[in-house]
This record gives C-alpha cells, sequence and structure tokens, in this order.
C-alpha cells in the first residue's frame, strides 16, 4: 500500500506540526508515508473565491504530483471536499467550454484516492483504538466540510473516544459554522468575527482545556479568537492529539527531525 | 382564448424559455418511491391519530356514534352559548334534532357582514387526513360555499369515520376533484409571525371544533 | 473597508446588524425555536429523502418543459373561466394589476403576503396609481404599518419583537384604519387579536384581492396557497376580483405532483404536519369566491436564471426559508443586508441571478456566505446552494467587477507560486525565519480585517517541507 501524505498549504507553510503528527501516526499503525514534494496547494481557497480557471493548473499538478499512490490522506476536510466535489466539476466544465477532457481525466484519476485523515483511520486501517494517550478535557468542533460535505459522521468521535486518558465533551452548538469561511474571513470580517465570538463562547462554556478540529484552516480563525481572549483554552488538531501516547504524552518527540528519524 | 399579436410578451417570455433550455439535457425521470402512507392499514389507529393531530393543533376533538350525534352537536352550541348557526345546504336534517338553535341559511347568499353575525357554522366535509391532522372541505353537499367555513368565529364539522378519513396526503389528492373549490384546514387559524412563537386564532374562525362520528 | 484587496464592498449593512444587539437577539430567538421544530417535523417521514429527490426532480424536469407547461396552464385556466396575463418584467405586471384594478372603479385592495409582488414593488407601483395596497398577513402588516422593510421570507418582521410591534400597532393602525384597543400589551396572542379587528373591516368590504401562489398545475389549471393566519382565505374568498402575480417557475405539471410538495412545503416552512390553511382553485366558480380571475405570469429575469445551467437549479425554490432558518450568516447579518425581498442564503444567490450583479449590493450577496452548507442539507428540493454561490462568485470575478483587479493580480501572482514547489518553498521559508519581525495586528485594510478580531498564527521554525526533507 503507498500512501502519500497531502498535509495541504496551510499546514506546510503555517503549522508543519499537524502534518508531522499525521507521519508519526501513521507510522506508528505501520503505514508508511510519503511526501511527494511535487504538491502544493489543491486550489480551495482561489475556486471559492470565483478563480475557477486559476485552480486548473492545480488540479493537473495535484494529479501529477499524487500519480501512482494507493491513498493521498491529508488532515483537512475542506481541503478533501475540494478535491471529491469541486476538481470533478472544474473537469466537467472544462470540457463543456471545449477544452478537452484531460482536466476530468485528471480529476477522475485522483478523486477516489483522496481521503481525509479520520477516513483512513477508519475506513482503510479499520482502526478507531490508535493508541493514543492525552490526558486533558477535549471538546470537538466538527468543521462544516467535514460534517456536510465529507459526512464524516462519528469517525472523528470514535477516535477521540477510544484515546486514553481523554475527557471528552459535548461542544454546545457543534454543527454550526465557526466563520471562517475563506476569504469570507476577510471579506465580511464582522460577521465572521461575530460567528467566531459565539463559537468560542461555546467552546469555554464546556470548561474543556483543547478545542479539538480537523481543519487547521477552521482553528486558525477559532484558535486566533481564543488567543485574542487570552481565554484559557487552545485549538489542537485531532491528529496532534492521536499522535501523542503515554511515551510522548506532549508530542515533543514527533515533531523534531532527530527523534523521528530515530523513531 | 384569443390569439396574441406576434411579439406579445407571451411569445417573448416562451421564446426565452425555449432558447434556455434548448441545450439542457432531460433531467433524471420522477422515482415516486416514498411513501403511500406513513402509517399501518389499521382504521382504528388511523382514527387515534387524526384524533390526536387535530388536537394537537388546537382543534377540539369529539368522538361518537351517529346515533349520539345530534346529542353531542346541541351541546356543543349550548356549551359555546351559541345563538345563530349557519346550516349549508346539504347538511342532514337529523344533525340538528338535538338543538334549537336559530338556523342561518346562506339563501340568498349572505353578505360577508351577515356571515360575521353568526355564531357558529356547522359543517360536513370531502375527507379528512390522519397524519397531517387535516379535514378538506370541496364545497360539496353540507359544506357551503368557501366563506361560510371562514367568516364565523366558530367551525364545527362533521367527519364520518367510515369513509372520509384517509392516512396521508397522497392517498387525499386522487380522492379530490381539482376542479371543486377546496379548503384543507388543519387546526384553527394560527401565525407564528412574532417571534416565532405560535399563536391560534387570526382571521379565519378561532375555534375549530370536529366531531369524528362512527 | 475599502481595500481593493478585498475586492467586494463586504455585505453593506452586516458591520451594523452585527453591533445592534437587540436585532441579533430577536433572529437568534426566533431562528433557533423554528430550527429544532423543523427538525424534529422533517424527522417524523422516514421517506423525507425520497420526498426530497422527488420534488428536485419534479421541478427539474419542469422547468425542462416550461413553455410547454405554461401553455397547458394557459389553457386549463382559460377553460375554468379565468385570463391569463403574461408579464416579461416588474413594470408590465404592475401595469397589468393597475389597469386590471382600475378598471374594478376600485381603489383599494387585500392583499395576501407574496413574494412575487414584493420583488416587482407592486404595491408603491399601485401608490402610484392612487390605488392603497393593504397587506394582511400579520407579519407584512407590522412591516407595512412600520414603513419597515421586510427581513424574512416567510416571517417578514423577523427583526421585531414583541415590544416592538405593541409600539407599532398602537401608534401606526389608527392611521391605516380600526386603531389597536387601548392598553394593548405584547402578548403574541393580544397582537394578533389587534389585527384581526384592524383588518376585518376590510376583508368584509374589500372587493378587489391580490395573491401570489405556491403551486399552479397545469393538467387542471388549479393554483394553490398556503397559509395559516386565514387572511389568504379571506382575499382569495371574499372579494369579486382576484388578481394573482405568480412567478413562471412556479407550476407542477401535474395534480399528483401536489403529494410531494404539500408534503415538503409545510414542515420545511413553519414546521407543521400540515399548515392551517391551503386553498385551491381553478378559475372561477359559480356562486363560490371571485367572479372574476386573473392570472398574471412573471418572468422578471427568471428566463435568465433558466439559462445558466448551474444557477438554474434555484428556480427548483419553493420559498419555505427553513435556509435562512438555520443560516448563520443571515443569523447575524440580518436579512436587510441582503437588500432583497429575498434574503438569506436563496436570496444569496436568487437575486444577483433575477436582477443581475450591477449594483455593489448584488454583487457582494455571492460572497456573503462561509459556504458552510447547512442551507443545502435542509433546503426540500436540494438546492445545492453553494455550488451556486461559489458559480455566481466567478461571474462577478470575470466580469472584473469593482475592486477585483488588485484580487486577480494576487490570485494571478498566487498561482504562478503554487505551480513552482521550489519557489513556494522559498516563500515559506522566508517567512519563517523573518517571523520574529511579524507584528500582532498588522496595519493594511486586508490584513486588520484579519487581526481586528482574531491573532494571527505563530509561523514554524521551518515549513513542513524542509521537515520532510531533514528528516529522511
Amino acid at each position: 500500500m503507498r500512501v502519500a501524505l497531502f498535509p495541504t498549504c496551510v499546514n506546510d507553510a503555517i503549522h508543519p506540526r499537524t502534518g508531522q503528527a499525521v507521519v508519526a501516526l501513521l507510522e506508528r499503525l505501520g503505514v508508511q508515508v510519503d511526501f511527494p514534494a511535487a504538491q502544493t496547494c489543491c486550489g480551495q481557497p482561489q475556486y471559492n473565491t470565483g478563480y475557477r480557471r486559476a485552480t486548473e493548473p492545480l488540479v493537473r499538478r495535484m494529479a501529477g504530483a499524487f500519480a501512482g499512490y494507493d491513498h493521498v490522506v491529508t488532515p483537512s476536510g475542506s481541503c478533501t471536499a475540494m478535491v471529491r466535489d469541486n476538481y470533478p466539476r472544474i473537469g466537467a466544465k472544462a470540457r463543456t467550454e471545449g477544452r478537452g477532457d484531460g482536466l476530468a481525466r485528471a480529476a477522475a484519476s485522483l478523486v477516489p484516492r483522496v481521503l481525509e485523515l479520520t477516513e483512513f483511520l477508519v475506513d482503510v486501517l479499520g482502526v478507531s483504538d490508535v493508541g493514543a494517550y492525552y490526558p486533558h478535557r477535549v471538546s470537538y468542533h466538527p468543521s462544516c466540510h467535514g460534517l456536510r460535505m465529507l459526512g464524516l459522521g462519528d469517525r472523528p468521535r470514535r477516535l477521540l473516544e477510544a484515546v486514553e486518558g481523554l475527557e471528552l465533551v459535548e461542544l454546545p452548538g457543534a454543527e454550526e459554522c465557526c466563520g471562517f469561511g475563506g476569504t469570507f474571513a476577510v471579506k465580511n470580517p464582522d460577521v465572521s468575527a461575530a460567528m467566531g465570538a459565539d463559537k468560542v463562547r461555546n467552546a469555554l462554556s464546556t470548561g474543556a482545556e483543547v478545542l479539538c478540529g480537523a481543519d487547521n484552516s477552521c482553528l486558525l480563525h477559532i484558535g486566533g479568537t481564543l488567543r485574542r481572549a487570552d481565554a484559557p483554552m487552545r485549538a489542537v488538531h485531532l491528529a496532534e492529539i492521536l499522535a501523542c501516547t503515554r511515551a510522548d504524552p506532549t508530542g515533543t518527540g514527533w515533531a523534531t527531525p532527530r527523534a523521528r528519524s530515530s523513531a | 382564448m384569443t390569439v396574441p399579436a406576434k411579439g406579445s410578451s407571451r411569445e417573448r417570455i416562451l421564446a426565452r424559455i425555449r432558447a434556455a433550455v434548448q441545450d439542457a439535457a432531460e433531467p433524471p425521470p420522477v422515482l415516486r418511491d416514498y411513501r403511500d402512507s406513513h402509517q399501518p392499514d389499521d382504521p382504528a389507529r388511523l382514527l387515534d391519530l387524526l384524533a390526536a393531530n387535530l388536537a394537537d393543533y388546537r382543534a377540539v376533538v369529539h368522538r361518537c356514534t351517529g346515533a349520539e350525534l345530534p346529542a353531542v352537536i346541541g351541546r356543543i352550541l349550548a356549551e359555546r352559548g351559541s345563538r345563530t348557526l349557519l346550516v349549508p345546504d346539504g347538511v342532514p336534517e337529523d344533525w340538528l334534532s338535538g338543538t334549537a338553535v336559530e338556523r342561518v341559511r346562506d339563501h340568498p347568499p349572505l353578505a360577508p357582514d351577515r356571515l360575521d353575525a353568526v355564531d357558529s357554522v356547522l359543517t360536513g366535509c370531502a375527507l379528512a387526513v390522519a397524519e397531517t391532522g387535516t379535514i378538506v372541505l370541496d364545497a360539496g353537499p353540507g359544506q357551503g360555499r368557501r366563506a361560510l367555513t371562514l367568516v364565523p368565529d366558530h367551525h364545527l364539522c362533521v367527519v364520518r369515520t367510515a369513509d372520509q378519513v384517509v392516512a396521508s396526503v397522497p392517498q387525499a389528492l386522487p380522492r379530490l376533484d381539482p376542479s371543486r373549490p377546496q379548503t384543507w384546514i388543519s387546526g384553527p387559524s394560527a401565525t407564528s409571525d412574532i417571534e416565532l412563537d405560535r399563536v391560534e386564532g387570526v382571521h379565519g374562525p378561532r375555534t375549530l371544533e370536529v366531531v369524528l362520528v362512527g | 473597508m475599502s481595500d481593493t484587496y478585498l475586492g467586494m464592498p463586504s455585505f453593506p449593512q452586516a458591520k451594523a446588524s452585527t453591533r445592534d444587539t437587540r436585532l441579533r437577539a430577536n433572529l437568534t430567538h426566533a431562528t433557533r425555536t423554528i430550527r429544532d421544530k423543523r427538525a424534529r417535523a422533517v424527522a417524523e417521514l422516514d421517506d423525507w429523502a425520497q420526498l426530497r429527490e422527488a420534488g428536485k426532480r419534479i421541478k427539474d424536469r419542469t422547468l425542462r418543459h416550461l413553455d410547454d407547461h405554461l401553455v397547458q396552464l394557459e389553457q386549463n385556466v382559460t377553460a375554468a373561466g379565468g385570463t391569463v396575463h403574461w408579464a416579461a418584467d416588474a413594470a408590465e405586471a404592475n401595469r397589468i394589476v393597475a389597469d386590471l384594478v382600475k378598471a374594478t372603479g376600485e381603489r383599494e385592495v387585500v392583499k395576501v403576503k407574496s413574494m412575487a409582488t414584493q420583488e416587482i414593488e407592486l404595491n408603491e407601483a399601485l401608490a402610484a396609481e392612487g390605488i392603497t395596497a393593504y397587506e394582511t398577513d400579520l407579519a407584512e402588516l407590522i412591516v407595512q404599518l412600520g414603513e419597515d422593510r421586510p427581513s424574512h421570507i416567510l416571517v417578514p418582521a423577523i427583526h421585531r419583537n414583541r415590544g416592538e410591534v405593541r409600539d407599532i400597532f398602537a401608534a401606526k393602525m389608527g392611521e391605516w384604519g380600526r386603531p389597536a384597543p387601548e392598553g394593548l400589551g405584547d402578548s403574541p396572542a393580544e397582537l394578533a387579536e389587534a389585527a384581526r379587528l384592524h383588518l376585518r373591516e376590510k376583508f368584509l368590504r374589500a372587493k378587489v384581492g391580490i395573491s401570489g401562489a405556491n403551486f399552479m398545475v397545469a393538467e387542471t389549471g388549479t393554483l394553490v396557497v398556503v397559509e395559516s393566519e386565514g387572511n389568504g382565505r379571506m382575499c382569495l374568498t371574499l372579494p369579486e376580483t382576484l388578481i394573482s402575480v405568480v412567478g413562471i417557475e412556479k407550476v407542477l405539471p401535474t395534480w399528483r405532483d401536489l403529494e410531494v410538495f404539500l408534503q415538503l412545503l409545510p414542515r420545511s416552512s413553519t414546521a407543521e404536519r400540515m399548515n392551517p390553511y391551503t386553498s385551491f382553485w381553478t378559475g372561477t366558480s359559480d356562486g363560490d369566491g371571485p367572479r372574476n380571475f386573473h392570472l398574471v405570469l412573471l418572468d422578471n429575469g427568471r428566463t435568465d436564471t433558466l439559462a445558466d445551467e448551474v444557477g438554474r437549479q434555484a428556480l427548483r425554490c419553493i420559498r419555505c426559508s427553513a435556509c435562512l432558518n438555520v443560516c448563520p450568516v443571515y443569523e447575524r447579518a440580518g436579512g436587510h443586508a441582503y437588500g432583497s425581498v429575498y434574503p438569506g442564503p436563496i436570496g444569496a444567490i436568487l437575486t444577483p441571478q433575477l436582477r443581475g450583479t450591477a449594483s455593489a449590493v448584488d454583487a457582494s450577496l455571492p460572497f456573503a456566505s462561509t459556504l458552510c452548507g447547512a442551507c443545502y442539507e435542509v433546503c426540500p428540493v436540494a438546492i445545492d446552494i453553494p455550488e451556486v454561490l461559489v458559480h455566481l462568485r466567478e461571474q462577478v470575478v470575470e466580469r472584473d467587477g469593482p475592486g477585483h483587479r488588485t484580487e486577480r493580480a494576487v490570485v494571478r501572482a498566487g498561482s504562478w507560486l503554487l505551480d513552482h514547489p521550489a519557489a513556494l518553498g522559498a516563500v515559506e521559508r522566508w517567512a519563517s525565519r523573518t517571523r520574529g519581525l511579524h507584528p500582532r495586528r498588522l496595519p493594511t485594510a486586508v490584513a486588520r480585517a484579519w487581526t481586528d478580531s482574531r491573532d494571527l498564527p505563530e509561523l514554524p521554525e521551518a515549513p513542513f517541507r524542509d521537515w520532510w526533507r531533514k528528516s529522511r
């Protein structure tokens, strides 16, 4: 089984820890992962802002970078949804516009192989207990794309419930959008901030130390709102929780190159 | 029908529609794989459901036998203190044998303000839908024109349970004649316009009483 | 917010709305109440998914052959004693209605709530001809008396709470007719009673009624109005003349098709198994209801929408407003921010298609969404609102709408970078190395839009791709 990691451009540039956590987690589960360096970005921000044509080279790039892998695993529901829902549309539109089948074929070759991390863990590896240890009170925010477009269902919850030491507390209004929405966050900053404030209020009401999510773009917004308020809560990606073990409960080990290569 | 002039809005709109969809693919066929009814085929349970759903939307429900009906009608009118009762053509005479209340007929058709002065109106119905708690009037015998059940503040409606109750909307429609004016009534007039808080009783009859007979 | 990188003026009124605590409280209370009720009403039917798919397909097939269905409808309405008029745009529809009213010699009409007549601003057009239109739906009455604008499809006065309604009724009813009772309280029941008294004299003397319709059945010529209060029944049955203004997309092919929509609509809109009153009429009936019936079929941008392969699904809309009630942006921005009688998610895709995107507000509407998908999930006819939003964003951007030039340049530069991984890595590396220099709040407008309410993330020591290379 050849597995490639698509950490996403956001995690590559801003939050490498999440990608590192996925590597540590998958290797612990016996899966060898690769990071094809030709990858960049799935094109979600451009596409969702109305720049479909600017996304087309990225569809080709993604298809090329991940050619030959059985699975492409990504710790982002929205980037998975971008590929799964929108790549076929981009291909179909190019065809309608008389620009051939190339994009549609590129999309079709990639789409069935791209999986969101929890889908890969639960559906492909068939695990819900990944042997993690995380002795904290945690609440879970199911980001919209994972919840409604991918239909991740209870996969993230099953993974979290199996984590030793973790106390999972219900997030009120969990299914409501946090207000990030890509460029919405800067095009409509007032509404975005109002939604973020409500999400944070609900999160803080749980008394949890950690708000867990499976999409770092949402967590940038929620986490940034939490930090601005100096709130006693931090936003942490699900992969980073699942990567923690009794041997390395804070995840400092897998985040450094030396420790990882000796693992 | 007059033939519209060329270049009329009718022709323009139809031409625009044709141009808009000429390249569109034929959409997939309609599958009617939804349920014909959500209830088991059990008349007694259907009747209970109808009563419960009518009551849930604040209709007052009475159940009785055919023999008891006149007395029930008499009691309802007496308890409400109705002095005048609007009686559409076709209401069986024996329904009224238990009341001495003054009967008002729609002959000649009553003006709206006369209807407004009537205390109650008594009708039958075309059918009733259990799943939705709906009674359907189609201006048939014993129902009168639509205004009769609209302007008075108290509507008393008799449903013959033996042959007038269906389970669901899909079962109701084939039994109704589209050429007749219909009013489907599910509880008394209501509004949720203030704070989406449901309040019964606005412009239609504020009290709906339904007698299930049989 | 004038920085050109942002592209759009953000949704013009939204900023004020998010700071209006009373508006926010009213909207939050109302939308959450109905949200939960809808979920319960829908959960009662275990075949909801099948009904939804049937509703979608019936609408799609109808739209594909809309010309045939309208011609059949026209034949059947005419055969049943009605008169059918066709209006290409709002001005023509208003002209037709005004002439019909004037032909009766009347100077006032009673109206049952109709989105189509709001869309064409019929009341204003009639007023210009010296005709007074009385809105009779409770919420429309609140809006009309308050000289306000509707902010919700189903509950146009959703932005008002009971205290505000009481004040409007007490101050204004007397100017329009029977004044509010002395010492009017603010319970919804008392307010409904005040509306009943105020409007009854108008219903009883009305000679002309104006309505829209929820459905029109082509094979029978039947129109259907779904309502709750009974004001619809009053307007549809008591006047001598009834004029119904209906969008051409409201036609259904068959009587049987109603079995789908009469299950989908009430549960999605008022969250009821069935709304209190549904009226069906086919042309005119001897001795029952209006002697004269006119149907005005309205295009007003609908055929433009129909021509758009992706956008035409908006014409499936049955105006239930479920999408408004679950929309987090609507809840915080309020209906007025959408600058149209169609607010919320459906408005954000319908208005720009019906009116075009020439104005700043209309061009901003496709961007007034986080694409969270809650609207699509509850839509009873499965309109993929996020898909259409993105599609319309593309149209706005392609048109090089106001302010998009800089944004396009940035995207173009970004596209080059994202197609050159080595250069991308270099930029990421440079950003990481200079991270100590990044301030917590940034000065330019686009950055301020983020940092006014949120901290920027702390950049890592190195990007993932560098860590990967070193650790291999």
